[in-house]
């Protein structure tokens, strides 16, 4: 296999990291549905924490994402 | 028709070439002015105006001073009020700052021709580095060495201090990383995202232009990528802000758990 192929395969491969952000996300989202619609009035108080925790579980798929670019274009 | 190069934006290129400054001990240092500065420069001068032209210090504020209440209300009552709390108040002016001034660069560079300096590691490593810095030095000025107790929760047993010890400690230095990673990630995939849609409506819309028969149903494709660019940008705008925001709300938790160590807060 040459370098060029490997390459492509090593950043699909780094690209799976994202399927642990996308099942975060949704599980966040959706945890902060449920309790936003069993208590509205507490709901705005909580978004601090919601987009916190958006950002932080995010991040981890965006390493991925960021290792596939370095792999791809250096 | 041009090779697609999706990183090829990026690129830092220098638009006011000035002759390297030799500082004894350092070396050579480029202060030209490139398209990153130039753009820097354009977010500062649109803060400042804007500033200048909200901040008419009425009674019943006009449609720019309650903009620019707004924002500082936000930023005041939601970051370091409802994060530090009332000894927050000091880090205002830096949470603000640090909030404008990465908002207003992840929105100019969404406009057509921007330069996306939020997409440049060395700048938000920069930003980051210094949150961290601020971060160290209030925490040894307010606490001494009494900033140790961070890495030592109050009602821990000692033998647990061998695992949990080494997870705070290496969860405390990655923070800098994290925090600069997750900026610079978000916007340089969003650039890149759209600009691999835009390529797609020009190949697509040009590949059915040139072949004849069923090869027309390139049209369809371009146009779905059209559609797929105008929700994106919606998108980016959000994420825009949203990162922001994040990267505010990150260094107000950073500082809390600093100035509020002997407090639990």
């Amino acid at each position: 296999m040459d370098l060029a192929s490997a390459r492509h395969i090593g950043a699909g491969l780094a690209m799976t990291g994202l399927i642990g952000a996308g099942a975060g996300l949704g599980i966040l989202f959706g945890n902060y549905l449920q309790a936003a619609m069993r208590n509205p009035a507490a709901a705005a108080s909580e978004r601090v924490y919601l987009f916190l925790g958006m950002a932080l579980a995010e991040s981890m798929g965006i390493f991925g994402l960021v290792m596939g670019f370095l792999i791809l274009f250096s | 028709m041009a090779a697609i190069q999706p990183m090829e934006q990026f690129l830092v290129r220098k638009v006011v070439p000035i002759e390297p400054v030799h500082v004894p001990g350092l070396g050579a240092i480029d202060l030209s002015i490139t398209n990153s500065v130039l753009f820097m420069f354009i977010a500062a001068g649109l803060i400042s105006l804007f500033f200048l032209l909200a901040a008419r210090r009425q009674v019943v504020p006009g449609r720019m001073q309650a903009a620019a209440e707004m924002l500082y209300g936000m930023v005041d009552g939601v970051l370091t009020g409802g994060i530090i709390g009332d000894r927050g108040r000091p880090f205002l002016p830096f949470i603000f700052t640090l909030f404008l001034l990465i908002a207003t660069l992840n929105v100019i560079s969404l406009a057509p021709g921007g330069f996306s300096v939020t997409s440049q590691l060395a700048v938000t490593g920069a930003l980051a580095v210094m949150t961290f810095t601020t971060v160290l030095v209030v925490g040894f000025l307010r606490n001494g060495f009494g900033f140790f107790k961070l890495f030592w929760p109050s009602s821990m047993h000692p033998v647990m201090a061998l695992v949990l010890l080494p997870i705070e400690l290496i969860s405390f230095l990655v923070r800098p990383l994290t925090l600069a990673m997750r900026l610079f990630g978000n916007m340089l995939g969003g650039h890149v995202v759209t600009y691999m849609f835009g390529s797609f409506v020009v190949a697509l819309g040009l590949w059915a232009i040139q072949t004849p028969g069923l090869a027309r149903l390139g049209f369809v494709g371009s146009g779905v990528s059209f559609l797929m660019i105008v929700a994106l940008m919606t998108l980016e705008f959000v994420v825009a802000f949203l990162q922001a925001f994040v990267f505010a709300a990150l260094a107000c938790v950073y500082l809390n758990e600093v100035v509020n160590l002997d407090h639990g807060h």
